[in-house]
This record gives C-alpha cells, sequence and structure tokens, in this order.
C-alpha cells in the first residue's frame, strides 16, 4: 500500500451518510417495458441514429455512431423495437428536451452476438481504444467524457501513473463502493487494459478511508494477480472533494495539474473505477456500455441500495422498485447533495452519467433568503482551488465578466464548499455557473457579430466593386459612343470642307457674265 | 421552500449565531466592567440597544428593506453593545443616542446595510463623538477602590439623563485621568514609567481594573476562537504587533516607554483585538491579509499612543486600516491551483 | 512682489512645457473610438436606431449626433458597455427605435417562394442563397434576425422564428432575481 503524497487546502468534513444504501449488495433492476436512449449523454457531439422507427434492435447492437471525434456509440441496452426517434425530456437542470431512440422492450433481453477479446495483448492500444469507442464507454463518475481518448497519450506525453478514481468523496453515492466490494476482479481486468493502452505499468487505486470493506476486497483481489507489481492500492482521507480529478492527483502525487493543462501534461491519466470495469467487459466479454450501478438512497427512500440499471429506464420506475414516499411530479435530486441537482419529471431516464437518485436529504431545513455576504472570507478558507469566491460572487452579481475571469472563475469545480460554508446562505455556486455561462453566451455572440461585420462589409465592398464597373462600363461605352460620333462629325466636316472648296474654285459664272 | 440548487445539506441561519456568540463572549468582561466602574456600562447597553433597534427599523423602512431578517441578524446589537463598553460609564444619555444613531445611519445604512460598511461602525461613532464632544468623552471614573463613594444603580441613572447627582455633585466631582492618560501626561513630563506605575492608579500591570477587563475580554475572544466564531490570525496579529514594538522601544529606551505588558492589558487592547478588529465585514478576507491587518493595527496603536495626540489609539488604528483593506485584499490574493510549478 | 509673479509665470512655463511634452512622447496610439464602439454592436444591420447599419450608428455615437441607447437588439448589455466605454449615463432603450426581443431568425416557407431574388437584395449580411426565379432559403448560421428581408418580399413568405433552447446553449438564471435579498415591498 502507498501513502498519499500531497494534500489540498480547504475542503469539508461531511457526514458520509453511507450506510443506508450499503446493507444490501448489488441488485439487478428489473426490465422495463420502454426504454428511453438520449443521443447525447456524454461531453461531446451527439451520436447519430443509425437504425429507423421499426427496426428491430437485439441487446447490445449498436443503435448509434459517434459523430465526430469528441463521440461515442450508443447500444439498445435490451432486445425490442424502435418506436420513435424523437425529442423527449432528459435529465438536466435546464428541464429541456432532446433527441432520444424509445425501444419497446420485448422481454426477451436477447444478446447480439458479442466480440470477446480472449488476449489483449495481441491487439496495438489503438484497436484496444477503438474497441472501447465503439462499446460507448464514457467516463462513469458523472462527468461522462470519452475515455478513449483519456486512453490515448498521443505521441508527445509519455504517462508516469495511472490512478482509479474511487474515492467517491460525496455523501450517499455509494455505487464505486459497491463496485469495489464485490467486483474488485472486473475492475481489475480494466486497468490492465487501460494499462495496456496508455503504455503505463504505474497505477494507484486511490480509496477513501471511510470503505474499509473496498479496500479490503481490492487488495484481496490484487494478491491473486501478481503480475501487477506496479499497482498498489493507496488509503487518502475522507475529505470532499478528494474525488474531483485535480484535486485526486494533487493528494496521490503531490503535484498540480498546470492551469488550463491537462493531467497528460504531467504524465497522469485518472480514469473512475466504473469506467475501468466497463473497459473489462467491453473488451474481455465483448459487452458494449449498457448499464450501470445507481445508489438510491435518501431518508424517503424505503429500500435503499445499489441497482444495476438499464440505460433509458425510466427514473421513477427505479424509486418505485425502491418504494420511496416521492409522488408522481415531485422533485428529486441526481447526483449528490453537493454537485446534484433537482429534476421534477416523470419518464426521465437513467443515463450513462446518472450515478445517484437522492429523495429526501437528512436534517433537511427550509431554505432562507441568502442575507448579504459579511465579508467573513469562510468562502476563500473553504476553497479546495484556492480562489476567492467572495470576489467572484462580487463580480458574477454585479455582471462584470471580464473581472470574473480575472479571479480564475473557470477553474472554479462547482464543488459547493463556498456555499456551504456562507453564514448568509448566499448560493454561491449558482452565482459562478451563471456567470460561466454568460461569458461562453457571450463569447459565442461576439464571434456570431464579428462575421455578421465581416459578410457586411464584404457585401458593400462588393456592391461598391459592382457599381464601380457598372460606372466603368458606361463611361467606356460613352466613350465609344462620343468617339464615333466624333469620328462621324468628323467625316462630315471634311465633306463639308471638300464641297466648299470645289465650289469656290470653279469661276462664277452667271453672276460674272452679266455685270 | 426546501433548497432549489446545491448543497441541499442544510447550513443554519449563522450570522445570528456568530453574533449572540459575540455578545456571550462579552459577558464576562461586562461583569468586570460593572464591579470596577459601577452599574452606568448597563444603562448605557439598554440604551445603546434600544437606540440601535429602533434606528435600523427606520432605516430598513426608508430603504424598502425587509425588517424582520436584519432586526434579528444581531449585528446591530453587536454594534451597539461595544460601542456602549467603549464610550465612559456615566456618559450623558444623549453621548449614547448620538453616537449609536450615527453609526447605524451613516456609518452602516448609507453605506448599504449590512456587509456594505468599509469602515467599523461602532468605531466610527467612538471617533465622532470623542472629536465632537471631547469633554464628556475624556472623563472617566476611577477604578472602585479609588472612589471616594460608591455609585449605586440609581445615582448612575441620575448622572447619565440628568447630569448631576441628587445631592448637586456633578460628575467632575467624580471623574479622573484613566491609567493610559495618566501615563502619556507624566512621560511626557519626563517621569520613569516604573515611578508611575507604583501610583494608586495603576494595577500590577496596566491600569487598577483595565488590567483584569482587558484579561476578561481574552477570555471571551478565546472563547470565540475556540467555537470558530472568529480565527485567530487578526487577534494574534495585532497583539503581536503591539507587543514587538512596544517591547523595541521599551529595550531602546526604558525611561520614557511604558512596558509591553502595560500596552497589552490597558485600554481597548484586548476588546480591540478579540472584538471590534476581527469584524468580518471591514477587515480583509484573505488569509495573508488578516495578518497584515492585525499587525498595522497593533503598529498604528502604539504610534498613536506614544507620540499621538491622544491617549488610546485602537480606535483611529482600526479605522486607518479599514482604509487599506480593498489594497491589502488586492496584493494578497492566494495562488490559484495549477499556478505552482511541480 | 514683481519677483512673486515672475517666479509663478515661470513656474506654469515649466510645467506647461513638461505636459506638453509628455502628451507627445508618452502618447498612446489607441483604436479610434468608431472603432471601439462597432465593436460593442450586436452587427445586426437591421437599421432600427435609424442609421444605414451598424458602422454609421457607431460614427454617429462618436460623433455625438446619436445618443447610445437606440439598439433594440444589443439590448441592454449592449446600452451598458456603451456607457461603461464612453463613461456616460445608462439610459434605458429608446422606445421609439423598438424593444427588447428574444432572438429571432428568418425562415422562408418554400410553398410560397417565387424566386424574386428581392429578400436578397435587401439582406445586409448576403445570408440568403438563391437566384432568379430558383428557390430562396436563409443560411441560419449567418442570419441575425434584422428582420430586413420581410418586407420587400412580394408574397409575404418570410416567417421570424424563435430559436428554440437546446441543453447545450441553455444558460443557468441569474440567482439574484431568483432569491431577491431585499424584496421592495409592494407598497
Amino acid at each position: 500500500m502507498s501513502q498519499p503524497l500531497g494534500s489540498f487546502p480547504g475542503g469539508l468534513k461531511l457526514a458520509g451518510q453511507k450506510k443506508r444504501s450499503t446493507q444490501t449488495p448489488i441488485r439487478k433492476m428489473p426490465l422495463s417495458e420502454q426504454l428511453i436512449l438520449p443521443l447525447q449523454q456524454h461531453i461531446g457531439a451527439a451520436a447519430v441514429p443509425i437504425v429507423k422507427v421499426g427496426d428491430k434492435v437485439l441487446k447490445g447492437q449498436r443503435i448509434a455512431t459517434p459523430n465526430g471525434h469528441v463521440s461515442v456509440a450508443l447500444h439498445a441496452p435490451s432486445s425490442g423495437v424502435v418506436t420513435a426517434i424523437e425529442d423527449k425530456p432528459i435529465p438536466h437542470p435546464s428541464g429541456l428536451s432532446a433527441p432520444c431512440i424509445i425501444i419497446d422492450t420485448d422481454g426477451e433481453d436477447q444478446w447480439i452476438e458479442r466480440k470477446v477479446t480472449e488476449d489483449f495483448t495481441q491487439c496495438t492500444d489503438h484497436d484496444v481504444r477503438q474497441i472501447i469507442r465503439d462499446a460507448g464507454i464514457v467516463g462513469l463518475g458523472g462527468a461522462g467524457f470519452p475515455s478513449f481518448i483519456k486512453l490515448n497519450p498521443g505521441i508527445h506525453h509519455h504517462v508516469d501513473t495511472l490512478i482509479l478514481n474511487g474515492a467517491e468523496c460525496e455523501p450517499y453515492i455509494t455505487c464505486d463502493d459497491m463496485l469495489l466490494r464485490e467486483r474488485s476482479q472486473g475492475i481489475l481486468d480494466g486497468i490492465e487494459i487501460m494499462q495496456h493502452a496508455l503504455r503505463v505499468n504505474n497505477c494507484v487505486i486511490a480509496i477513501e478511508d471511510n470503505k474499509p470493506e473496498a479496500i479490503s476486497a481490492m487488495e484481496l483481489a490484487l494478491a491473486s494477480r501478481s503480475h501487477l507489481t506496479s499497482t498498489s492500492v493507496m488509503v487518502i482521507p475522507t475529505r470532499y472533494p478528494t474525488g474531483s480529478e485535480k484535486q485526486l492527483i494533487q493528494v496521490v502525487t503531490g503535484k498540480q495539474v498546470p492551469k488550463s493543462g491537462l493531467p497528460i501534461d504531467i504524465g497522469i491519466v485518472l480514469h473512475n473505477v466504473g469506467t475501468a470495469y466497463a473497459v473489462g467487459r467491453a473488451i474481455k466479454h465483448g459487452e458494449p456500455l449498457i448499464s450501470r450501478i445507481v445508489t438510491v438512497t435518501g431518508t424517503d427512500v424505503k429500500h435503499a441500495g445499489n441497482f444495476e440499471t438499464l440505460f433509458g429506464t425510466p427514473i421513477h420506475e427505479l424509486l418505485s422498485f425502491c418504494e420511496t414516499k416521492r409522488q408522481q411530479g415531485e422533485p428529486f435530486i441526481q447526483g449528490g447533495p453537493m454537485m446534484g441537482y433537482n429534476l421534477a419529471g416523470d419518464n426521465l431516464p437513467v443515463t450513462k452519467t446518472a450515478n445517484c437518485i437522492l429523495v429526501g436529504v437528512d436534517n433537511a431545513t427550509q431554505a432562507n433568503d441568502p442575507l448579504p455576504c459579511i465579508r467573513c472570507g469562510d468562502c476563500a478558507a473553504a476553497c479546495p482551488v484556492s480562489l476567492l469566491p467572495q470576489q467572484l460572487y462580487w463580480h458574477s452579481r454585479a455582471k462584470d465578466l471580464e473581472k470574473t475571469q480575472e479571479y480564475n472563475l473557470f477553474d472554479c469545480i462547482e464543488c459547493g464548499c463556498c456555499s456551504y460554508v456562507c453564514p448568509s446562505e448566499i448560493p454561491l455556486v449558482q452565482y459562478f455557473r451563471f456567470a460561466k455561462t454568460e461569458t461562453m453566451n457571450q463569447e459565442q455572440e461576439r464571434k456570431k457579430s464579428d462575421a455578421a461585420r465581416i459578410r457586411h462589409e464584404n457585401r458593400q465592398e462588393r456592391q461598391e466593386r459592382e457599381r464601380v464597373e457598372k460606372a466603368e462600363k458606361q463611361r467606356k461605352r460613352k466613350a465609344a459612343l462620343a468617339a464615333t460620333k466624333a469620328a462621324k462629325a468628323k467625316k462630315d466636316a471634311e465633306l463639308a470642307a471638300a464641297e466648299a472648296a470645289k465650289d469656290s474654285s470653279e469661276p462664277a459664272t452667271d453672276n460674272d457674265a452679266e455685270k | 421552500m426546501f433548497r432549489l440548487s446545491p448543497p441541499f445539506l442544510s447550513g443554519t441561519r449563522r450570522v445570528t449565531l456568530h453574533m449572540m456568540q459575540l455578545l456571550l463572549a462579552l459577558v464576562p468582561a461586562l461583569i468586570a466592567l460593572v464591579f470596577f466602574f459601577g452599574p452606568g456600562v448597563l444603562i448605557n447597553i439598554s440604551l445603546a440597544v434600544v437606540t440601535a433597534l429602533a434606528t435600523e427599523a427606520v432605516m430598513l423602512k426608508l430603504r424598502n428593506r425587509p425588517l424582520k431578517p436584519f432586526l434579528t441578524d444581531g449585528s446591530a446589537i453587536v454594534t451597539a453593545v461595544l460601542l456602549a463598553m467603549a464610550i465612559p460609564p456615566l456618559s450623558p444619555w444623549w453621548i449614547t443616542v448620538v453616537g449609536i444613531v450615527f453609526a447605524i445611519v451613516f456609518a452602516k445604512h448609507l453605506f448599504g446595510g449590512l456587509g456594505y460598511n468599509p469602515f467599523n461602525p461602532a468605531m466610527v461613532a467612538y471617533v465622532l463623538l470623542l472629536l465632537s464632544f471631547p469633554l464628556e468623552m475624556t472623563t472617566w471614573l476611577p477604578a472602585a477602590g479609588l472612589a471616594e463613594q460608591a455609585l449605586t444603580f440609581g445615582s448612575a441613572f441620575e448622572l447619565i439623563f440628568n447630569g448631576q447627582l441628587a445631592n448637586g455633585a456633578a460628575i467632575d466631582t467624580l471623574s479622573g485621568a484613566t491609567p493610559l492618560d495618566a501615563m502619556k501626561t507624566q512621560i511626557g513630563l519626563a517621569q520613569l514609567p516604573s515611578f508611575i506605575i507604583e501610583q494608586p492608579l495603576f494595577g500590577i500591570f496596566g491600569g487598577l481594573g483595565w488590567e483584569w477587563i482587558n484579561i476578561w475580554f481574552a477570555i471571551g475572544g478565546l472563547y470565540l476562537m475556540y467555537q470558530r466564531v472568529i480565527s485567530w490570525h487578526i487577534p494574534v496579529a495585532m497583539l503581536t504587533g503591539l507587543l514587538t514594538i512596544s517591547s523595541i522601544t521599551y529595550l531602546i529606551s526604558p525611561e520614557s516607554a511604558a512596558s509591553p505588558l502595560f500596552h497589552l492589558l490597558s485600554g481597548g487592547t484586548m476588546i480591540g483585538a478579540f472584538f471590534i478588529a476581527t469584524d468580518p465585514v471591514t477587515a480583509t478576507t484573505t488569509i495573508k491579509g488578516r495578518l497584515i491587518f492585525g499587525a498595522g493595527v497593533g503598529l498604528l496603536t502604539y504610534i498613536i499612543r506614544a507620540w499621538g495626540g491622544y491617549p488610546d489609539g485602537i480606535a483611529f488604528a482600526i479605522l486607518l486600516m479599514n482604509m487599506l483593506v480593498p489594497l491589502i485584499d488586492y496584493y494578497t490574493q492566494p495562488k490559484v491551483y495549477g499556478s505552482l510549478k511541480s | 512682489m514683481f519677483t512673486a509673479i515672475l517666479a509663478i509665470a515661470l513656474l506654469a512655463l515649466l510645467f506647461g512645457l513638461l505636459l506638453g511634452f509628455a502628451a507627445i512622447y508618452f502618447k498612446v496610439e489607441g483604436d479610434p473610438i468608431v472603432d471601439q464602439i462597432d465593436k460593442l454592436l450586436p452587427q445586426t444591420q437591421c437599421g432600427q436606431c435609424s442609421f444605414a447599419g451598424c458602422r454609421p450608428y457607431a460614427e454617429a455615437i462618436a460623433n455625438g449626433e446619436a445618443d447610445i441607447n437606440r439598439c433594440p437588439p444589443g439590448g441592454e448589455p449592449t446600452i451598458q458597455a456603451l456607457a461603461d466605454l464612453l463613461e456616460v449615463e445608462i439610459k434605458p432603450l429608446d422606445d421609439e427605435c423598438g424593444e427588447e426581443k428574444p432572438k429571432t431568425l428568418a425562415v422562408i416557407v418554400e410553398d410560397r417562394c417565387i424566386g424574386c431574388t428581392l429578400c436578397i437584395q435587401a439582406c445586409p449580411v448576403d445570408a440568403i442563397l438563391g437566384a432568379a426565379k430558383h428557390m430562396h432559403t436563409v443560411i441560419s448560421d449567418e442570419c441575425t434576425g434584422c428582420e430586413l428581408c420581410v418586407e420587400p418580399c412580394p408574397v409575404d413568405c418570410i416567417d421570424m422564428v424563435e430559436t428554440a433552447p437546446n441543453p447545450n446553449t441553455w444558460r443557468w438564471p441569474d440567482p439574484t432575481q431568483e432569491n431577491v435579498i431585499a424584496k421592495e415591498q409592494q407598497s
């Protein structure tokens, strides 16, 4: 076992509230009648459907292909018929809809033919990444970034250490804990594949110290794989938000990821243990990503626990299975209590990024209207990124977006530590999210208006050019006309002159003779 | 309405809680004040609190703000209590009222109310009173044990509201110089501090009575630190600053500088260090900034006491450092994650 | 007294020369103000400000002929930005120029289009694709929503459609509006 080399400032010690959902092993959620699959369950471009309404699909069949580089495929979680491809409400804080593929299951749950790779060491790392991309695997810690991209060191980077994130620092969430307890061998399968893809041996599996069962299970699994000499479990102190990528890297290695950089810049790659498990299933068993473990917990849940759930399962069915006190249409929280968001809709599907559904927080109190900021500085003391939330708050409130950038607004990880400690109960993170989307929107508008200005100027130039050409043509025509006129006039004049000369050279006969 | 946005974990309305704890921490020192200087301070506090709440209510109404959250946040009460404890115990009632009204109206609400004032309202009021009514503000009672007649509650009441006792004796016949005042004047007259401190006006280290009051303020302050209402940076920085400069001058010329311990336990040192300079609204917010702020208050206090025109410099020192807060905050920003080279 | 006057006069001359020297030597070449103003305008080229496009309006503002509150597509953010740049007071949008509306894009109803090219000629950013007697269509990425094409169309086949929000362009709401710290008492 290795020791952590660093720590981060600030952070919070929160009550874990994990016991409620770790009393029972992982259970399988029964098959739903209808599965709603958003085409975008990951960061990047939405996948493009390759099936049509009415197509029969098998379990694990690809139903949408990646669109561009930062994109992954989507697969049917069960066999059935595609009944619609349309906009449906998605689990997003905006409450908006997005394109989804809807499958009515036939209850057979029939698998497509799976391509098993017996020995992944025979494949190139490129092939491995391709399989992972085609399997639709994204980061299962909650962000959903396409994993194959994070398994590509590229030509310029060398990977020193692979870190597996088993921290799970947010209260209530226990899906990674249970996965470590029950499926450590599967996780190690994935880890070995990832090491192959990254060409690295050094690996640290970081687990918080409030998960002793998970630690022992993983150590036991590791012991049976004696060839993994450079892979070890690291027990890290329980502190929120240790599970955040940059903070975990700081704890494990003592190093900081450079500003506007990526972990690979310091030779580190970090993946969630759930992602590793999915990678193992994809390569070793040929199974694309079609389900994940979801924690369902909270004071209003009767049978809290962790459930292996197919994507597209309506959340309210999951909640009914666990018997909650929630009525139809009442809000629930997707994610943890610090970084999750309120959703209030029925028929919202479980997606690749849904790690926890929370109904009822312990000791919940009425929300008060915030008081003015009393400038106590507790928020700065709690910030794990060493930002100044107070200054960010003042400037976000004043909509002075340039100043928020000066105070490193986009380095904020939205962990919520500052909002938690604020004595005036100011929703600080909401201000920062607002400032961020406003800034991005402003950037977009600026780009558009610059483009419009250029088009307008080009049009004016074009019109000017046409006008000048027209004038030039006219001038030429006029000149040509004038020239012909002048030529004709000259000719006439010559003729007239010749006539006149002829007249004057002949003697005047009649007149002279008479005199 | 339950929370609509994260974090969904509850937090109590801690502003009120902090203010209540602050008032609790003032109680031991208050008892010492009453013991040494009579019950006048209690009357002042009651008068100040009532005036403060009334003024705050009027200002909130004028500014179209809701009354309940702001009247119950406790900040006006704290300002009132601190000011009442800073002024002489037998000040006429109108001193207290003028001070409080000025503090609440000008130093707090005209800047925007809770959280928006750059200057500490209690200190602004104190300075206003000191400059406008120097006679009343320097009329201090000698500590119990020195006074010819012990003061009862009734006589205190009469003195505050009537200006004189029933038997015709006015305040002048009762008052005397404070230890800081005496020290300053007599050093100016080339007396040795070690000799000065033998006088009955002084106790073991500092002024009689005053040293105990300061100790109780310090104990209250330690309680606040334990309860995490205030952080250690400002008090420690301020006392260290004061201690350092007074030690240096004492070592260089002990014949014209009072001992460091005298300075630490006299006047408003401890109440300033733990209760007034730590006011979150007017102090710096960054950690490094707090150390600079505290040290500055300590240094300025000594400078004004030793070489300035007033016996005690806490109020001025705090106001001067309040002015520098935006500058200090700007230059003490912490290094954001990712800016350190590995 | 004479020496005093002389001294002051010399000093004034000296400082005047110093200032003049500094003004020339330390002069910073900045963007001409018209360009800076133009950068802040939304480039819709709609003419609602009563000038023939954003650049003429920028020039008018720079000359002091026009006020900063005449741009409806720019709305409040533009007025605020202009006020900051020119250091003048913020004013509300001038009613006679129009009102702030959500962004719309022009869409040609192809069933009715007769291919007359009148809209193509009207579009200030050349965002309409088409030719005489051929179908016209609006390139939505380039359309600024200025509505100048709607009038010239003889068969009234252009609709202004609001852009539907999608989760990728959705913006978080302003928290100050949501949880008002000091609710204005309804008087």
